[in-house]
């Protein structure tokens, strides 16, 4: 395999990659956060 | 009889060439920040594990729906799903993590991927024809592997693109694996809601949808993980001219790793690091309500339980980023005197009625607990070398069953005899705290005692340089 060749990784393609793991990650916490909120009532 | 070079060899595979090592060698210009969320999708998914029992209860009303009939599953039978999953996540990490270590982390992500959505659709089966034997074999045995599998696939590849910062690397992974039951828990919930009819839970279609969102994200981060190309360094970035004193820069091959007693020290340390730790976790809901009637209840309890998985969540980046700068063990010193401290604090925070130094120590120790598991790789980093770290570190992973096991029987069997003796509610806790504390004093003791790896553990250079020209 040619591993030369340079390919270099947009930002694009690292805000798609982190937003596809993040949004998720970010809405349970969110979620998390709000059910905990019970505990200080 | 195969060498290791010859596994190597890339003409000697594949049926799918395009999970192999050699093909996931990254191209120069790709950005190594592109691994950590091609790790994340893979512990996101696989931490759903963590929020595996919010199907318990819907599982006891399939047949009668409303409410259990005689036919329906008990929920001590359902208890076994989770237990036989956990014990083949050891298995499977312990068995194949030199496979995954020599496939690359793009066949170990694949296969973990194909093995999770299985398990679901598995499991799916075992629900629509009230089969409990097929979610064990579903869930709890194909599942296992899929979870450890999935859990060392990406770790010793994070620690080669971050040979800088290697503990927020696995830190940033691991954490995946803690925030997943945070995703997890809402969707299942949500998804049986929209799915539940007159004649149906709506377990059997979310077990459908949940298998195929997790074989889509765990396929993305197959595809976009690579491995660095031979000789790879960050730019700018120097090894330290003289590392630190417990560090290596040689490789110890995984199978004389086990053979040196720094692998079953740093084995201790974890099993007492993570035994404390899941005493609390399982137990926090109905032990804050115990030790504060009147003060907690059960909403504000649960409230609680969320707050927790967070710190269980963030202290394993947190922790781990630390270890970067102050060293795994004194990290792991950390861990066991703060933990020691915090654990004695416990039943004086009950007798004093003090609800707020109690929540403290509670989410200080079970971010701890989720620092112990991401410190940990880089631990054997640094005292077994890169190579087989990931092989290594799936046998240790046994430590983590083992615990699995301890630590609920620890602290259930004790509450139950303290009370059945007449102890107080409020105080059947105190004694299982101050085992916990001793456990952790133990963890010290084994923590002081590891010591660079002797010389003759090492790899030779000529074997070393064999399996570069392989790779």
């Amino acid at each position: 395999m040619q591993i030369n060749e340079i390919s270099r990784t947009t930002p694009l393609q690292l805000a798609l990659a982190w937003s596809f793991a993040g949004i998720p990650l970010l809405a349970g916490v969110i979620q998390t956060l709000i059910n905990a909120m019970k505990l200080f009532q | 009889m195969t060498t290791t070079l010859e596994r190597l060899d890339p003409s000697s595979q594949s049926v799918l060439p395009f999970l192999d090592r050699d093909h996931t060698i990254a191209r120069p210009g790709y950005s190594r920040w592109m691994v950590p969320p091609a790790a994340l999708c893979v512990h996101l998914c696989i931490g759903q594990a963590y929020a595996f029992s919010v199907f318990n209860l819907p599982m006891t009303r399939l047949l009668g729906i409303t409410q259990s009939t005689p036919a329906d599953w008990k929920l001590t039978d359902l208890g076994w799903i989770f237990s036989i999953a956990m014990v083949f996540l050891g298995l499977s990490a312990a068995v194949f993590g030199r496979w995954v270590e020599e496939g690359g982390p793009r066949k170990a992500m694949f296969t973990a991927g194909v093995c999770w959505a299985g398990a679901f659709l598995i499991s799916a089966l075992g629900v629509y024809f009230h089969n409990l034997w097929i979610i064990y074999l579903g869930y709890g045995v194909i599942g296992g592997c899929a979870l450890g599998i999935g859990y060392i696939s990406p770790v010793s590849t994070l620690m080669k693109w971050f040979p800088d910062r290697p503990g927020m690397a696995t830190g940033m992974a691991i954490m995946g694996f803690g925030g997943g039951a945070l995703i997890a828990s809402p969707l299942s919930v949500w998804l049986m809601g929209r799915f539940a009819s007159a004649s149906d839970v709506g377990v059997l279609y979310t077990f459908i949808t949940l298998g195929c969102i997790y074989f889509i994200f765990m396929m993305v981060g197959s595809t976009i993980v690579r491995v660095p190309a031979p000789g790879w360094k960050p730019e700018g970035y120097v090894p330290p001219a003289t590392p630190r004193k417990l560090m290596t820069a040689n490789d110890v091959f995984v199978y004389q790793a086990v053979k040196t007693p720094q692998f079953w020290l740093i084995w201790i340390v974890l099993f007492c690091n993570t035994t404390a730790g899941i005493g609390v976790l399982g137990q926090a809901s109905a032990m804050s309500q115990e030790m504060f009637p009147g003060h907690i209840t059960a909403v504000a309890a649960a409230g609680l339980v969320g707050l927790m998985s967070l710190f269980n969540m963030g202290g394993r980046f947190s922790w781990a980023s630390l270890s970067d700068l102050i060293g795994r063990k004194n990290t792991y010193f950390v861990y066991m005197t703060l933990g020691f401290a915090l654990y004695i604090t416990v039943p004086f925070a009950g007798a004093r009625g003090n609800v707020a130094l109690f929540v403290i120590c509670f989410l200080i120790i079970v971010s701890m607990y989720g620092g112990g598991f991401s410190t940990v790789p880089a631990y054997l980093r640094d005292m077994f070398g890169t190579r087989y770290v990931g092989a290594i570190h799936g046998i240790l992973l046994t430590a983590w069953s083992a615990a699995g096991v301890a630590g609920p029987v620890l602290i259930n069997y004790i509450r139950e005899y303290n009370v059945t003796h007449g102890v107080p509610k409020a105080q059947a806790y105190n004694t299982t705290m101050y085992i916990m504390a001793g456990l952790l004093v133990i963890g010290f003791i084994a923590n002081l005692c590891v010591k660079a790896v002797d010389k003759r553990h090492h790899m030779a250079p000529e074997r070393e340089a064999e399996l570069e020209r392989a790779a």
